[in-house]
């Protein structure tokens, strides 16, 4: 079924009520991370250091856009693959962070984790970057700026469409874990 | 000199990341079309609107706007040196990326500093000689999400057809949602393992004609295993997981029977420019 969520959430209850399947449109607050960030946050997260950005009731979007084009926030914006992240995602829900959205199968240790703290993954639409863009309002960096298109950004996103692939029960009826 | 080609180059480049080829466009469409399942039916109308937009607005059709994999295929009795023709596709490739807006993806070196170029340079260039006066060159944008899924296997010289459907069946199981189905597939057979690798990129350019129907009977045959694994649009299951399946193949080994797989996203971006007369003589 349809469902809105507004970000950042309120309580975990808003995660718990998705279910794999259900086409969700995000709008709100949205994060953006990829493969060096997350690095660095598990970093940050051993070191005991102070995170960039609140982690609990926020989303990270694993996403490195193309250069801003005149008229929009970004350029073109679509998710890249999850699995890359996989071996991060743990530490990450640990703190809090328990929405995650991106592309493809995730790791059985991702899965798990998304059972133990109640997370949530979404997947966007792999190489829609220009549908994206347009449902992406406003873009700043946050942290991490010497990483170019791979800092880490924050978002305002309306009516941003993903698809719940595994729910906070750990469920997904796809071939994707 | 040849800035009439460097713009043509810089031109059709540009135009590939923002719309794709109409025969790739029209199967995407009719992948549509066909299918019943209801998330690859929302799958596949996001990127039916995506190429709406990118079309309209001059936004990329994806962020990853690849890497710029280039033949350059030299005719003999071309009036130019082949250097002129190597130097103005590495420039217009260049202003493509700055003028196009291109995402810098490319790293200088791949294991330890991994620093960005800045400039999406340099390009991945073959070079081959043909016959004739007319040059070609050929540049697939290409995306890594389904080349980190591209592979090569080495077979049984014995292994025959259904070791080649079964190899490449199972490299695509193997690849799953992750290159952004629906896939299009090239197939290299034959040669050593890197000239099986470069074929299957060659096959990736334009559909092949084959004089030997067994090779068109074999893509339909792995076209139609590869969709039996229902992987689907987006990797949530249904009809579409590829597309089409080209093959290219090549004298090997008696000992050997080597299969590569490229495998492109639906994004199947390219170019091609045939250096005319036009294009090169100077007004």
């Amino acid at each position: 079924m349809e469902r809105r969520l507004i970000l950042p959430y309120g309580n975990a209850e808003e995660l718990k009520r998705i279910e794999a399947g259900d086409y969700v449109l995000l709008s709100g607050t949205l994060y953006v991370g990829r493969d060096q960030v997350h690095k660095r946050l598990s970093i940050m997260i051993e070191e005991k250091e102070s995170l960039p950005f609140p982690f609990k009731g926020n989303g990270i979007y694993y996403m490195g856009p193309s250069p801003r084009v005149p008229g929009f926030a970004l350029g073109s914006a679509g998710p890249t693959t999850s699995q890359r992240m996989d071996p991060y995602s743990p530490a990450l829900m640990r703190e809090g962070l328990l929405l995650m959205v991106g592309k493809g199968p995730r790791k059985k240790e991702v899965r798990e984790a998304i059972v133990k703290y109640s997370g949530l993954y979404l997947q966007a639409f792999g190489g829609c970057g220009a549908l994206y863009s347009e449902r992406i309002k406003k873009a700043e960096v946050v942290a991490f700026e010497d990483l170019g298109p791979e800092a880490l950004l924050k978002l305002e996103v309306e009516d941003f469409p993903t698809i719940c692939v595994i729910d906070s029960l750990g469920r997904c009826p796809y071939s994707l874990s | 000199m040849l800035q009439k080609l460097e713009k043509e180059i810089k031109e059709k480049v540009i135009e590939a990341s923002r719309t794709l080829p109409p025969d790739v466009a029209a199967a995407i469409k009719a992948a549509y079309e066909r299918e019943e399942k209801a998330e690859a039916r929302i799958v596949l109308k996001a990127i039916l609107d995506n190429i709406d937009i990118a079309g309209k607005t001059g936004l990329p059709l994806c962020q990853d706007t690849g890497l710029f994999w280039t033949l350059i295929s030299y005719a003999k009795d071309s009036p130019y040196p082949l250097s002129d023709l190597v130097d103005t596709t590495e420039r217009a490739l260049s202003k493509a990326a700055e003028e196009g807006l291109f995402r810098k993806s490319i790293v200088s070196e791949p294991v330890f500093d991994r620093c960005n170029t800045g400039t999406n340079m340099p390009p991945v260039i073959t070079i081959e000689l043909i016959e004739g006066k007319v040059s070609t060159i050929d540049i697939l944008l290409k995306g890594f999400g389904s080349e980190n899924c591209s592979a090569v296997r080495t077979l049984n010289p014995t292994a025959g057809k259904d070791g080649v459907v079964n190899a490449v069946v199972d490299m695509v199981r193997e690849a799953g949602g992750k290159p952004c189905p629906p896939m299009f597939l090239g197939i290299g057979i034959g040669g050593s393992v890197d000239r099986a690798a470069l074929l299957s990129k060659k096959a990736l350019i334009a559909k092949v004609r084959h004089k030997d129907e067994r090779y068109s009977d074999l893509e339909e045959e792995i076209l139609e295993r590869v969709n039996e694994l229902s992987i689907g649009a987006g990797g949530l299951g249904g009809k579409a997981t590829a597309l089409e399946v080209n093959i290219l193949y090549t004298p090997t080994h008696i000992a050997g029977l080597p299969v590569a797989l490229s495998i492109s996203c639906w994004a199947d971006r390219k170019a091609h420019i045939a250096v005319g007369e036009e294009l090169w003589k100077e007004d």
